[in-house]
Order: structure tokens, then C-alpha cells, then sequence
């Protein structure tokens, strides 16, 4: 790494006041990216961004260069723009905080994307229970607008944008990327199949690129500081800055930038250390869906690739930090409760197998689990894992299968006291009211 | 489902074009390209279990029990596929459960999954025995349970209309009910309502009534004519009829292949009985005609066979009290035939059918009026009519068939097709889904003449040519100076024109559409809206045609046919009879002495008041009926005839397509149409020989259509009729569930009709408040007001519904001028 890992990028203006503001904004090198992109043809951004190894930051690191060059290059249909800013993973809190602090990095960022893929509509779906959020980014659309950077033949380089702010309909799942175009075309929100994928036939079966919110605000800097300055952050494979989301048992806990590959080691270093001293127990790299990690992992590098090599995601770099006071089987159950909740209901293996999976979890936790449902529970999640439509029903037995894989004493541990308990109630049927 | 022939293949045999070569199992299969994985397992024998999949929607992916292993260019898919939703790849190796591992363990996981909900009520499920659920539970599932906690419970049943229950408890959320309204139908019937495990399909009022859903759901109903196709393919018993519901079990009932005798669809069915009762009827699978549809009419409305007042024996008219009394058949038969037979011989006899014949039976009557009344009065169009029809029936439709007329196929293939007077949904509900299919998977465009956007225009994604009543003709001549873009689209290779009944009501309309076709190509076909209408027209059963489209006056046939038929040489009437109009008028006034009547109901007929004053007016009536009827009232004799569940025969349907069937329910006595005429016939000398209505149809065989292509109907068009102030152009059609007195008998059928409303412009329905009466010289009918985008001047009446019985009530039809006035508050 040769830059100092605290030289902040994407939130360098968060801390500077009314930092939300265009005039802010514009005094701190901002909207100077998208002048010199209009400047250039579509080709070279998409370029640029494949050479700077932009990975998606929504979750899954597709690289984004390669996920805009799928958009055709005809314009028979409208192309759209699709920013993912539903931030629902849990422990995620970085799009929201980036809106809120610093919105005209993304609306400039997607000029600059809108402009690479030929599209002239843009769409932000903003969780819906963010309304304080949603205000800002209104407010910052409707300055862009003033300001000429929006609308008709922008800053005279005769390229048109729209960008309209949508709130979201409030599901977990409206963040995936198809269940996201249904619900802001006024459906319910449910995965679609795929093919035909968005970029033949997303939004209003038009081509359509759904990116997450920190993804587009990078593409500012990367204009101005280049692929290469890009790429001195990070790692070969995940270059670039990434904003941590650091909650749970830590002294500071809130966003913290630092380059892809930066490890917990670190990240605690710069959150304080553990909340009064407590040792840590689990943590989870990447937001719920992403396996547990314990203090075994303190080193491993969080970037897509070492997060994958020990075993577990980077995802959305939700890091939520548990200290031993924690029970994991009542953590891991109040993980499955949230998918239970949250599975939308179209395929059998997550909306039944959530189902199942909570209630034997609450047995367990309540004290009446039996050893066998340890079992029940590993084979269940093996029914579940790569057997569900979408990729919620994958994140759903993440902490149940590293939770028992790293923890399983405790689980054994519940049963055991069950069966003691149990020993000292009669046995015969119908003897108790 | 269709099961083509085996393809297995081998290394060298090569790959034809627009195939890929795969290997399933360790088999290697050559498939057309896009065929989807599960097809063509199932073509190799291999059936890979599934719930959400079917052929006739679009793939889903939703239930995850189809899994099975992929390997494409050497390398597995890291996850199991769904094989309902993959397409075949050439190189690609797929594992089904019969030698993956973890293809049947996911197969059994997706299974145990489904069942831990599931109530497990099979022995008091409708569906119970013959279930995917419990078929593929017993062959890819586990012997038991691991599941040891709370099941999701609903209150049930749901009713969701007043013919279709919706058990949610059982429900697996397939969506396969959700997806055939949506994709099918097109009507907004049910959807999947919540998310999770309290996902639960649902309709409007369902929605918000989490707790409350045991309630009936009041208030709007939904609308579907195709709502029972959702209970045949629900692969569980969530969905079930009102009127079949705990009523059997399918291993007690005994299925028969059938065909429709509803409409000129012309559907292939499958009815179930037990112990000689008809307890359901189910869409077969034809895919040539309705695919594996039918609509609600076609599944439901068979009760009226099993009426308690069905006729069982003959009547005949005691001479002293003038009340029908039972008689022998050899009693009824013989007053019958001394009563025609006298007839004949005075002043003459007629013959009314009907249009519900099959070609049998209404051969039978063609030839019943031709050797033992000897008259060409016989007409089968118990409707409104014109000469204007007779030349266009004779001239362009009778003959057609699949292979030198317009299809299904071809509608769905078509660039364009134009319904001129002709309300699909309504009228044809196939048809309909047909078109609706070729506008949303091939864009075809279809183009409606007619007077308001009803739910078949938004549903065919169709347009809207408004004209006024009777203004249709004017319409069509005028398309080539004021609508080039149609005219021009009509020119296109496959464009097709369908024309319904309601145009024999427009003076010039068949003419106008004659030329049209001729000029610009476009191939024209006739939607007549009874089952036996195409069949009848075959048959000769008109005052013009003898039996395959030959003239009465032309002698070459006339000879042909007396050769045929063993009669004398110049035995067959010569001069043209008399239309139904022309019948009932000359029975009215005295100069006919018999009528022979088989199933029509007066109120049918263009002027209902004289066919009750022709019936009453003295001639020697006979009638072939099933149930008493306006006609059996005044019959002097009645002969009981079968339904269709009880005889053999065939109907030809829009397409001249011959769909046969045979007998359902065997021995119970009654005797078809055509066995009665021929038993008749031999009492007055006549030999039918159509003693069966395999006999009935060899001795049609023997005439072959010899159809006269000359003779084209040319009559110029009329003006549209000008309504002065007060008054209002009639539009009037019927509706497919009507008061129709073949959906007697089943009030849950009923209840899903359409709301019976008139329908005028915003501008014609100004000051008449919240209903209209719709008024001429003979009666009036007044109903709620429904605006909607009629030309102004126009009202529009349900042809046959509850309070509005057009015909009956105001002794008019499409076109004519009528009076409104404020109806009053209710
Ligand atoms: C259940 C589920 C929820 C998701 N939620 C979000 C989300 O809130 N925000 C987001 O950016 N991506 C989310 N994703 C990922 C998106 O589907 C998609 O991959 C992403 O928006 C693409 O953007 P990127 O390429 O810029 O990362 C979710 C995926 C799944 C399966
Ligand atoms: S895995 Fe299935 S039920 Fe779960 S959210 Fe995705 S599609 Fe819906
Ligand atoms: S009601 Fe039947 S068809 Fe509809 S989703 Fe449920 S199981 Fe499937
Ligand atoms: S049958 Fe394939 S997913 Fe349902």
C-alpha cells in the first residue's frame, strides 16, 4: 500500500460544514470530474473504468468497467440508470451516511455513468424509511438542476440527463437488483429471472445498469485522479478506497475509509479497540449475509478475494463486531428471524426454510432444542444454499452454518441443558395440564 | 403435455439445423434450440419433478423443484439448476435425479420444504389422488418429516368468487394460477399478496384483510371467463370449484373424452362421471383448438342435462283436457307423424333447429324436411338473420375447413386480424385467447369494429374502430379511403378478417366484407357464437342449401343428392323455402299447417311475439326438446331427446373443423335427434337411414361439399340509423354467462357474470341519472348507467341477462333505433 491508509477520497468532504451543499461541494474539486468526461466519448469512460478495476460495492465486486460495456451501444430503446440505495444488508451504513454528507459526489457520478452508457434517465431508489436522506438528495438533485448540470444539453456538451429521486417500497429484497426495477416499476418486489439480465432487458425492459451508491461516487475521483492513482489504493485484484461500516462492540463505531485489504486488526486501530476492553468473540466481514468470522481472523486481508480465501464474502464491508457477552446461537437467531421476515416469498427453499430454521433457532434459544436439531438445522441450510431463486436465501443460512462451524458448543451446550431440564419432567403424556 | 417422439442420438448422427446436441444422464439427445431442459428430459423419458412449470406459461423458476446438475464446456455450475428456466446448450451435460446425488437430495430438500406447511389434508382434498403434490411427495420425497414445529395457518376456505375456493394452507405458491390469469386471460384476478412464508395469493378485497380473510370476499367480485383453468392446474387442491367441491373422489369417477357444445370454439374436453351422473368437466388438451383451456361456460355449465325436470318420456296433447300427457313412444310417434304427415299434404310443414345440432342431428332434419315433408323450409338460425347471410354462408363459408380455411394457427400467426361484429370474449372465448396469445407473444395487431373498448379490446392490446350501430358495412367501405394504414396491413400476407353473427343484423355488412376480402386478400371467416351453427350449414339445414353447400335450385345436385338418397328422381322440392322469418310469419298467419321444432326457445327469434303467436296459431306442432320449454307449451307433441353427455356426434366449429365424441354416459334410454326423426321418418314412409349418428354421418359422407362459389351477397350499405331526440341506436350483443338456458342449474356460475349494465357515452347518458330505460313500441328494459366510449346516440344492452332480455322485452336488435329516458333511482 503506498498511500497512507487514512487519506481519506470518498469521505473527504463528509467533515466540512454544510458539506451537502453544491457550493461546498464545488469549492472541494467537485463537478470538475464531469466536465473533462462530457469531453470525452462513452468508450474511453467505460475504459477508464475497467482499467481503474472498479468492483461493484453493493456487494458481489462486479467490475463495473465490465458491467457498463454489457449496455448496447444502439439507443433503439431508452437506456437507464439505476442507483441501488437501498442499503439494507444489515450492519450496512455507508450509502446513506455518503448521501446524506456528501450527495453531489454520487449525482455527479452519475452524470459521468449516464453519459458512458448513453442513458438520459437516471433513477435513485433510496430505502424508503430513509425520508431525511431522500430530502437531501432531492434538495442536491434540484441544485444540480440549477446549476445547469442536470436537464437539457448540460453545461452545453448537448448531452440530457434526468435524475428523479424514487423511496423505496421497504423490503430487504427491493435491493436486489431485479427486485429493485420491479418495485420501482410499482410491482411487488420480487427477483426476476434472469436472462434476460438488465442490461438487455431491465427497467421497463429497456437496457438498464444498476449500480450501488459508492460504486458511481467513485467514478468522480477516478476521472480526475486516473486509473492508475486509483489503483495505488488497495490490492491488485480490489483496487481503490472502500467505506467500512464499523458497528457493535468497538469503542467509535461508525464509517471508516480505508483501502480495499485493510484488515479488523486495523480497522479496530482506528475505531478505538473493543468497547471497554471486552475481547472479541465473532464478526461478520460483510454484513449479515457474509459468514462469521472470530478473533482468528483479526489478519485476513478485506478485500474480495482474501475475505473469499478464509472462508467467508467481503459484501458490503458491514462490519459488525460482537465481544464475548454475546450468545452466537441467540445472535444467529435474531439474524434469522430478519430473513424469515424478510424473504419475499417466491421460492420454496428460502421462504419455507427460513421459516423452519427461526423457529427451531427460538427453540434452541427458549431452552428445547435436542441435539438432532443441530443437525436438522446444517441439512436444512443445505437445502437452502444455491437451491433458492436469488441470493437472499444463500445470505440466510451464512450465520447459521458459520455460527455452528465456529460455535457449536454453544449450540450443544443449549441442547444439553435442554435434555437436563427435560429429565425432571414426567414423562408420561398428559400428566402436566 | 406433448411427448414427441424419442430423440435419442449418437456421436455421429448429425445435428440438424437449429438443434444442439447434449447429453441428459449420460445419454446423448439432439434438441431444438430454446427448448427448455425439463422438455427434453420428458422426451427422453426422464419426468424431473416439478410445481410451478407449464408448458402453455412463461417459466418461472420459482418452486425449485425441477433441479438438476449442469456441466457446460467441461465445467459444472457451481449451484444445482432449475430445468424449467435453462435452455438446452450444445456440449452441455445434465444430471437429473436418476444419476445425481445432489440433484435428488435437492429434489427431496425442495420437497420436504414444501410439505412443512402443507396441512396434509388429502383425505378430505378435492385434489387427493390425482395431486403433483402427493404423486411427487410418494416418488422424490422423504417418508417422514423432520419438521416438529408450528405449520402457517390461514382461515379457509377463501372464497375468491362465488365458483372458485382458495385454500392458502395448501397453496405452495407456485404461481401458476397467478401467471395464467395474468398471461392468459389478462384479467386481474388473483395475485400474490404479503411476502415469506405469509405469502398467500389473493384479490383486492383479500389484501387487506389479514385476519378478516375468512370472510367472504364481497363487495366487487372478480371478473375472469377462464377462472376454472386456475383449478386444473393448481398442482395442489388450493383452488376448487364450488360446484365440484367434496362432491368425489377421481379414483371413484369415470373419465370420457368430450367436446363442447356451448360455442363455436369447438374445445376438447374431458367429463368425469360416477355412477351416470356427470360431476365435472376439464379442459383437454388440444393444441391445435383450445390448447389446455376452456372457459368457465364450457367447465361449469352442464347441470341443465341433469335438470329434475328433464323430459324422460314422450308427451302428447290430450285432446279433451289440452293438457300433455305421457305417452309410448310408439303412441307419440305415431300422432306425430299422422299429424305431419297431414300437413305436408295441406298447407305444408316446416322445420325450426336451432343452432345447438350436431351435423348428425341436423342432417337428419335437412333430410327429414327434404323426403318426408318434402319442403325447403327448414332454417337453423334461431336468430336474427337475412338472405344477405343465406349468399354469404353459400358462398364463402361452407366447405371451408382446417385445410383451405383460416385456423387457429393461422390467427396466431397473422400480422393482422380485424373482428368485424364479432365480440370474442363473449361470443368465442377461445378465439379470444387465441388472439390474445398471437397480439402478446407475436405482436399481432388486432383491430376491433365495433362500438365501445371492451375488456377484449385492452385484452387483445387491440384498437378500437367505433362506429354506430349498423353502421359497420359503411364502416368497412369506407377503410380504403379513410384508414390506409389498415388497408394496407390487410394486404399483408396472413391478415384475417372474423365476422360473428351480430352482422346478419347489418344490411350490407356480409357484402361489404366480401369485397374487402377480395380486394385486398385478406382471408375472411365466419365466428358464428352456437356449437351446432357450422354444422347445421354442412347438414343443409337452411331454406337454400342441401346437404355440402349444394343449391336447392341448381337440378345437378338435386339429382346428385335424390341418387344419394335412393329417392325418386325430382322427388326433392325445387324452389328455395322460407327463412326462420319466413316460417314464422307464414305460421302465423295461417298458411302453414305443422311446424317441427327442435330446441329453439321463441325468445331467440327476431320477433319473439310472432313466433309465440305462430306457435299458438293452430298448425300441428311437434317438438324435440330436453326440458319444457316456450315451445313444448304449445306442442301437440313432444319427443325427448339427449343431451350431449347421452349421444355420439360431432359439431364443426368456427373453423369447419370436425371435433367429434362419443357417448359419456351409456344406457340411459335417451335417444338423439336424429334417432327420433328416423324412427319419425319410417312412420311416414321416409327412409333417414340415421338411425345412430354413426349412420347419420356415413350417409352425410356420401355427399361430399360440392359448395357453389358464385352467388356472392352484394347489398349495398345502408345509412346508420339517425336517432332523433330521445332516442338512441341499439348496440346489443349477448354475454358469454347469460340467462342462457344452457347454464340453468348453477348459480355459482352465475355469480360470476358480468354486471349487467347499459352502456352509453358521457354525452348521451347526460341527465338520465343512475339508470336508464331502454323503451320501444313493445316493452322496455331499464338498467344502470355504465359510461363508456360508445359513439354518442348509442346504448348498448347485455343481449340475454337478468333484466335485460333485448329480444324478448323490446322486439329488437343491433341497430335499431330506440328510445331512452331517466330511469329512475333504484
Ligand atoms: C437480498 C439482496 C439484497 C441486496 N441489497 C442491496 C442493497 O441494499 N444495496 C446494493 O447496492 N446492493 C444490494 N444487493 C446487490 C444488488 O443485487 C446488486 O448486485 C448491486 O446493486 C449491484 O451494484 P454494484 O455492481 O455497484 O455492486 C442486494 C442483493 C441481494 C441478493
Ligand atoms: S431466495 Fe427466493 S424467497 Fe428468498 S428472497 Fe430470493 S427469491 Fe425470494
Ligand atoms: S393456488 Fe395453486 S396454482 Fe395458485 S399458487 Fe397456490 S398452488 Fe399454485
Ligand atoms: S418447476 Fe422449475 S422451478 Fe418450479
Amino acid at each position: 500500500m503506498n498511500t497512507d491508509p487514512l487519506t481519506p477520497v470518498l469521505t473527504k468532504r463528509w467533515l466540512s460544514p454544510q458539506s451537502w451543499r453544491i457550493s461546498t461541494y464545488e469549492k472541494l474539486e467537485g463537478y470538475t470530474a464531469f466536465r473533462k468526461a462530457l469531453a470525452g466519448t462513452p468508450e474511453q469512460l467505460v475504459q477508464l473504468i475497467k482499467d481503474a478495476g472498479l468492483r461493484g460495492r453493493g456487494g458481489a465486486g462486479f467490475p463495473a468497467g465490465v458491467k457498463w460495456s454489457f449496455m448496447p451501444q444502439n439507443e433503439e430503446k431508452p437506456h437507464y440508470l439505476v442507483i441501488n440505495a437501498d442499503e439494507g444488508e444489515p450492519g450496512t451504513c455507508k450509502d446513506i451516511p455518503l448521501m446524506m454528507a456528501d450527495p453531489h459526489s454520487l449525482i455527479e457520478g452519475c452524470i459521468i455513468a449516464a453519459y458512458a452508457m448513453r442513458s438520459h434517465h437516471c433513477f435513485i431508489y433510496v430505502r424508503g424509511e430513509a425520508l431525511h436522506c431522500i430530502r437531501r438528495l432531492n434538495a442536491a438533485v434540484r441544485e444540480a438542476y440549477d446549476a445547469g448540470y442536470l436537464g437539457r444539453n448540460i453545461i452545453g456538451s448537448g448531452f440530457d440527463l434526468d435524475i428523479t429521486v424514487h423511496a423505496g417500497a421497504g423490503a430487504y429484497i427491493c435491493g436486489e437488483e431485479t427486485a429493485l426495477l420491479d418495485s420501482l416499476e410499482g410491482r411487488r418486489g420480487q427477483p426476476r429471472l434472469k436472462p434476460p439480465f438488465p442490461a438487455a432487458a431491465g427497467l421497463y425492459a429497456a437496457p438498464t445498469t444498476v449500480n450501488n451508491v459508492e460504486t458511481i461516487a467513485s467514478v468522480p475521483f477516478i476521472v480526475n485522479g486516473g486509473a492508475d492513482w486509483f489503483r495505488q489504493m488497495g490490492t491488485e485484484k480490489s483496487p481503490g478506497p472502500k467505506i467500512y461500516s464499523i458497528s457493535g462492540h468497538v469503542e467509535r463505531p461508525g464509517q471508516y475509509e480505508a483501502p480495499l485489504g485493510t484488515t479488523l486488526r486495523e480497522l479496530l486501530e482506528l475505531c478505538g479497540g473493543m468497547k471497554d476492553g471486552i475481547p472479541l468473540k465473532f464478526w461478520t466481514p460483510g454484513g449479515s449475509s457474509t459468514p462469521l468470522f472470530t478473533a482468528e481472523h483479526l489478519d485476513v486481508p478485506l478485500d474480495f478475494e482474501g475475505a473469499a480465501e478464509a472462508g467467508s464474502m467481503l459484501g458490503t464491508t458491514a462490519v459488525q463486531v460482537f465481544n464475548e457477552t454475546v450468545s452466537v446461537p441467540w445472535a444467529v437467531m435474531k439474524w434469522t428471524q430478519f430473513y424469515e421476515h424478510e424473504s419475499c416469498g417466491k421460492c420454496t427453499p428460502c421462504r419455507e426454510g427460513t421459516y423452519w430454521l427461526a423457529q427451531v433457532l427460538e427453540r434452541m434459544v427458549e431452552g428445547r432444542g435436542t441435539e438432532e436439531d443441530i443437525d436438522t438445522l446444517l441439512d436444512v441450510c443445505d437445502n437452502i444454499l444455491g437451491r433458492s431463486f436469488c441470493a437472499l436465501g444463500d445470505g440466510a443460512v451464512s450465520p447459521i452454518t458459520s455460527g455452528i462451524k465456529y460455535f457449536r458448543d454453544e449450540f450443544l451446550a443449549l441442547c444439553q441443558d435442554a435434555r437436563e431440564r427435560n429429565a425432571t419432567v414426567p414423562e408420561l403424556v398428559g400428566a402436566q395440564q | 403435455m406433448t411427448i414427441a417422439p424419442d430423440k435419442s442420438a449418437t456421436a455421429e448422427t448429425p445435428v440438424p439445423e437449429g438443434h444442439v446436441r447434449l447429453t441428459i444422464d449420460g445419454e446423448e439427445v439432439i434438441a431444438p434450440k430454446g427448448e427448455l431442459l425439463i422438455r427434453t428430459a420428458e422426451r427422453l423419458g426422464t419426468v424431473i419433478p416439478r410445481f410451478c412449470d407449464h408448458p402453455l406459461l412463461d417459466p418461472a423458476g420459482a418452486c425449485r423443484q425441477c433441479l438438476v446438475e449442469v456441466e457446460m464446456n467441461g465445467r459444472p455450475m457451481p449451484k444445482p439448476q432449475a430445468s424449467c428456466t435453462m435452455t438446452v446448450a450444445d456440449g452441455m451435460v445434465v444430471k437429473t435425479q436418476l444419476t445425481s446425488p445432489v440433484a435428488d437430495k435437492a429434489q427431496q430438500g425442495v420437497m420436504e420444504l414444501l410439505l412443512i406447511n402443507h396441512p396434509l389434508d388429502c383425505p378430505i382434498c378435492d385434489k387427493g389422488g390425482e395431486c403433483p403434490l402427493q404423486n411427487q411427495a410418494m416418488a422424490h420425497g422423504r417418508a417422514d418429516s423432520r419438521f416438529r414445529d408450528r405449520k402457517r395457518t390461514f382461515p379457509k376456505p377463501l372464497p375468491i368468487s362465488t365458483q372458485v375456493l382458495l385454500d392458502r394452507e395448501r397453496c405452495v405458491l407456485c404461481q401458476r394460477c397467478t401467471r395464467f390469469s395474468d398471461q392468459i386471460a389478462g384479467d386481474p384476478f388473483i395475485d400474490l399478496l404479503e411476502r415469506g412464508a405469509h405469502q398467500q395469493i389473493g384479490t383486492a378485497e383479500t389484501a387487506d384483510v389479514f385476519d378478516l380473510a375468512s370472510r367472504t370476499s364481497s363487495g366487487k367480485p372478480f371478473h375472469s371467463y377462464f377462472s376454472g383453468n386456475t383449478i386444473q392446474i393448481c398442482p395442489v387442491g388450493a383452488l376448487t370449484s364450488a360446484q365440484y367441491r367434496f362432491r368425489s373422489r377421481p379414483f371413484d369417477l369415470v373419465s370420457s373424452p368430450n367436446v363442447c357444445e356451448h360455442c363455436a370454439s369447438g374445445c376438447a374436453g374431458r367429463t368425469d362421471y360416477r355412477r351416470g351422473r356427470v360431476m365435472r368437466r376439464l379442459a383437454g388438451d388440444d393444441p391445435e383448438v383450445n390448447e389446455e383451456w376452456l372457459c368457465d361456460k364450457g367447465r361449469f355449465a352442464f347441470r341443465y342435462a341433469q335438470a329434475a325436470d328433464r323430459l324422460r318420456r314422450p308427451l302428447v296433447r290430450d285432446r279433451e283436457t289440452g293438457r300433455l300427457e305421457e305417452a309410448p313412444w310408439t303412441e307419440a310417434l305415431r300422432v306425430a307423424a299422422e299429424g305431419l304427415a297431414k300437413a305436408r299434404d295441406g298447407k305444408g310443414a316446416a322445420v325450426l333447429t336451432g343452432g345447438r345440432l350436431t351435423v348428425e342431428d341436423a342432417y337428419a332434419y335437412s333430410k327429414f324436411a327434404r323426403i318426408a315433408l318434402r319442403t325447403n323450409d327448414i332454417d337453423f338460425r334461431a336468430r336474427a338473420h337475412s338472405p344477405e347471410e343465406l349468399d354469404f354462408l353459400a358462398s364463402r363459408v361452407v366447405g371451408t375447413n382446417p385445410d383451405n380455411g383460416v385456423t387457429y394457427a393461422e390467427l396466431e400467426n397473422a400480422p393482422l386480424v380485424l373482428c368485424v361484429a364479432f365480440e370474442p370474449e363473449e361470443e368465442s372465448p377461445i378465439v379470444f385467447l387465441r388472439l390474445r396469445k398471437a397480439a402478446r407473444n407475436k405482436g399481432t395487431k388486432v383491430v376491433h369494429v365495433g362500438q365501445w373498448s371492451t375488456p377484449a379490446v385492452r385484452k387483445t392490446f387491440g384498437e378500437l374502430l367505433a362506429c354506430v350501430p349498423g353502421g359497420e358495412a359503411a364502416a368497412i367501405e369506407g377503410i380504403a379511403e379513410h384508414a390506409t394504414d389498415l388497408d394496407e396491413q390487410l394486404q399483408q400476407d396472413g391478415a384475417v378478417v372474423l365476422v360473428g353473427e351480430r352482422a346478419a343484423e347489418v344490411p350490407g355488412l356480409f357484402s361489404a366484407l366480401h369485397r374487402l376480402s377480395s380486394r385486398t386478400g385478406a382471408r375472411l371467416a365466419w365466428v358464428p357464437r352456437r356449437a351446432g351453427e357450422r354444422g347445421a350449414l354442412h347438414a343443409g339445414a337452411l331454406p337454400t342449401l342441401l346437404p355440402g353447400g349444394r343449391a336447392v335450385t341448381d337440378a345437378d345436385a338435386r339429382a346428385e343428392v335424390e341418387r344419394t338418397w335412393g329417392v325418386e328422381a325430382g322427388a326433392l322440392p325445387t324452389e328455395p323455402g322460407r327463412d326462420t322469418a319466413g316460417i314464422v310469419a307464414a305460421a302465423a298467419s295461417g298458411e302453414l299447417d305443422a311446424l317441427l321444432v327442435g330446441g329453439v326457445d321463441p325468445d331467440d327469434l327476431p320477433d319473439p311475439a310472432l313466433a309465440r303467436k305462430a306457435l299458438a296459431a293452430g298448425c300441428f306442432v311437434v317438438s324435440l326438446e330436453l326440458r319444457p320449454s316456450a315451445v313444448t307449451e304449445y306442442a301437440d307433441v313432444v319427443l325427448p331427446i339427449a343431451p350431449v353427455d347421452e349421444k355420439s356426434g360431432s359439431y364443426l366449429n368456427w373453423e369447419g373443423r370436425r371435433r367429434e365424441f362419443s357417448v359419456t354416459l351409456e344406457g340411459t334410454g335417451a335417444l338423439p335427434d336424429c334417432r327420433v326423426l328416423d324412427t319419425l321418418g319410417v312412420e311416414m314412409d321416409a327412409d333417414l337411414f340415421t338411425q345412430t349418428p354413426e349412420a347419420a354421418w356415413d350417409d352425410l359422407s356420401r355427399l361430399p361439399t360440392r359448395p357453389q362459389r358464385n352467388g356472392a351477397p352484394d347489398v349495398p350499405h345502408a345509412q346508420p340509423p339517425a336517432p332523433g331526440s330521445g332516442q338512441a341506436v341499439l348496440a346489443t350483443w349477448r354475454q358469454l354467462l347469460d340467462d342462457g338456458s344452457l347454464q340453468v342449474e348453477e348459480p355459482h356460475l352465475a355469480g360470476t357474470a358480468r354486471r349487467v349494465v347499459a352502456r352509453l357515452s358521457k354525452a348521451t347518458a347526460e341527465g338520465l341519472g343512475d339508470r336508464v330505460t331502454v323503451s320501444t313500441g313493445r316493452g322496455s328494459v331499464t338498467l344502470p348507467v355504465e359510461v363508456a366510449d360508445l359513439p354518442d346516440g348509442v346504448v348498448w344492452l347485455p343481449g340475454n341477462s337478468e333484466g335485460s332480455k333485448v329480444r324478448a322485452s323490446l322486439g329488437a336488435g343491433h341497430g335499431a333505433v330506440v328510445s331512452i329516458a331517466a330511469g329512475g333511482e333504484r
